[in-house]
């Protein structure tokens, strides 16, 4: 199964789930207040999706390392190299 | 097949008797280096890899595929070959530039190390990280070990909030995607054993960064093992990048693609 099919057959799944109980197909006749309940769960999932997107695309990008050292090393060493290179006869 | 591993002198019996005592003599890491347009870059990553396997002591090699250069890249190659010599620096150039991709593949087939070893020519990839690789693939007897910029200590240098943003918001929605179980899909810092890479190499056909991210997802689908370094990623300093505008649609297009073929 593709990584697609995966995930249309869980939001199918989902989705008729949510529809038999919208629409009570099952006959179980719940309350008014149930169905009220149920009724926008669709849109909370939507929300709730999206808050938690933002809220780890906004976290990894708070802790996205900035490696300054790492820079600072490399030149230093960069400057060495060149050093060494020239005393080994590297013509540049 | 199977009665090859009766035969003494078979790959299967070297590797047996390898354990028992000389494990690191019996190890070769082939590092390819494609080039193009890296005459500054060259001679300085050359220098940090030499430094790199003298410090750790592991034995290696060092494959050159210079894509014929305008700048020169193949002259200053020669001239390392001459200084550290021509087991350490092997230049494999061709005529024209003909891509990535086939340029990995071309060096491969001259590679004679068990374990290749793809990094940027354009000191983005620090070969320092290359000790830790390979303790990586030592420690969970991995196929694949990847660099990764988005864990522990890894990071990047250079980045604009602009860059950044983009980068981890493909990296996201890859992840959301694909869940391939490896923090980095884009990198080519990675370690690979030689007989996976031919085999990943067979199956690849995308080209850019959706060439870095169907070779894990790929690699995923045989089941082959995956380790992670966290490494620091410097934006090149001499040289030009050859990152295009319309590089973000490409990603997407490869991005979705891998998500309803995979
Ligand atoms: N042989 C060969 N090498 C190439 C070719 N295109 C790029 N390279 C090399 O591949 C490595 C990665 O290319 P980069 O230009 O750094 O691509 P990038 O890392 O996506 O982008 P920047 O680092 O921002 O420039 C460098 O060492 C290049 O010199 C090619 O067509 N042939
Ligand atoms: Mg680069």
């Amino acid at each position: 199964m593709t990584k697609l099919e995966q995930w249309m057959s869980t939001l199918l799944v989902l989705m008729l789930i949510w529809l038999c109980l919208v629409q009570d197909l099952l006959n179980l006749g719940y309350s008014k207040k149930f169905h009220d309940v149920i009724l926008p769960l669709p849109v909370y999932l939507l929300v709730t999706a999206g808050s938690y997107a933002l809220g780890t695309l906004g976290l990894r990008l708070a802790n996205f390392n900035d490696c300054e050292e790492a820079a600072q090393e490399l030149f230093m060493q960069i400057q060495e190299a060149q050093a060494d290179l020239a005393s080994k006869g590297l013509i540049l | 097949m199977a009665s090859h591993s009766d035969i003494p002198n078979s790959a299967g019996s070297q590797r047996r008797r390898a354990k028992k005592g000389q494990a690191e003599a019996a190890e070769k890491y082939s590092v390819l280096l494609p080039t193009y347009n890296e005459r500054e870059n060259l001679p300085l990553i050359v220098w940090l890899l030499v430094k790199s396997f003298e410090e750790s002591g592991n034995n290696y090699e060092i494959i050159v595929i210079d894509d014929g250069s305008p700048d020169g890249t193949q002259e200053v190659a020669q001239q390392l070959e001459k200084i550290y010599g021509s087991d350490k620096i092997l230049l494999r150039p061709r005529a024209k530039k003909l891509g990535l991709g086939t340029a990995y593949i071309h060096g491969i087939q001259h590679a004679t190390g068990n374990f290749i070893i793809i990094m940027d020519a354009d000191l983005s990839h620090h070969p320092k990280f290359i000790p830790e690789f390979i303790r990586k693939q030592k420690e969970g007897n991995f196929d694949v070990v990847c660099g990764t910029r988005y864990r522990g200590n890894g990071g990047v240098y250079g980045w604009d909030l602009k860059r950044k943003i983009v980068s981890r918001g493909a990296n996201f929605l890859t992840q959301i995607l694909l869940r391939p179980g490896v923090s980095d899909l884009t990198g080519s810092f990675r370690l690979y054993r030689k007989e996976v890479l031919q085999k990943l190499m067979e199956k690849c056909i995308s080209k850019g960064y959706v060439f870095q991210m169907e070779m894990i997802v790929r690699a995923r689908q045989l089941n082959f093992t995956i380790g992670e370094v966290p490494i620091s990623f410097v934006d090149r300093v001499y040289g030009e990048s050859k990152l295009g505008g319309n590089e973000i649609v490409s990603f997407l297009k490869g991005l979705l693609t891998l998500f309803a073929t995979t």
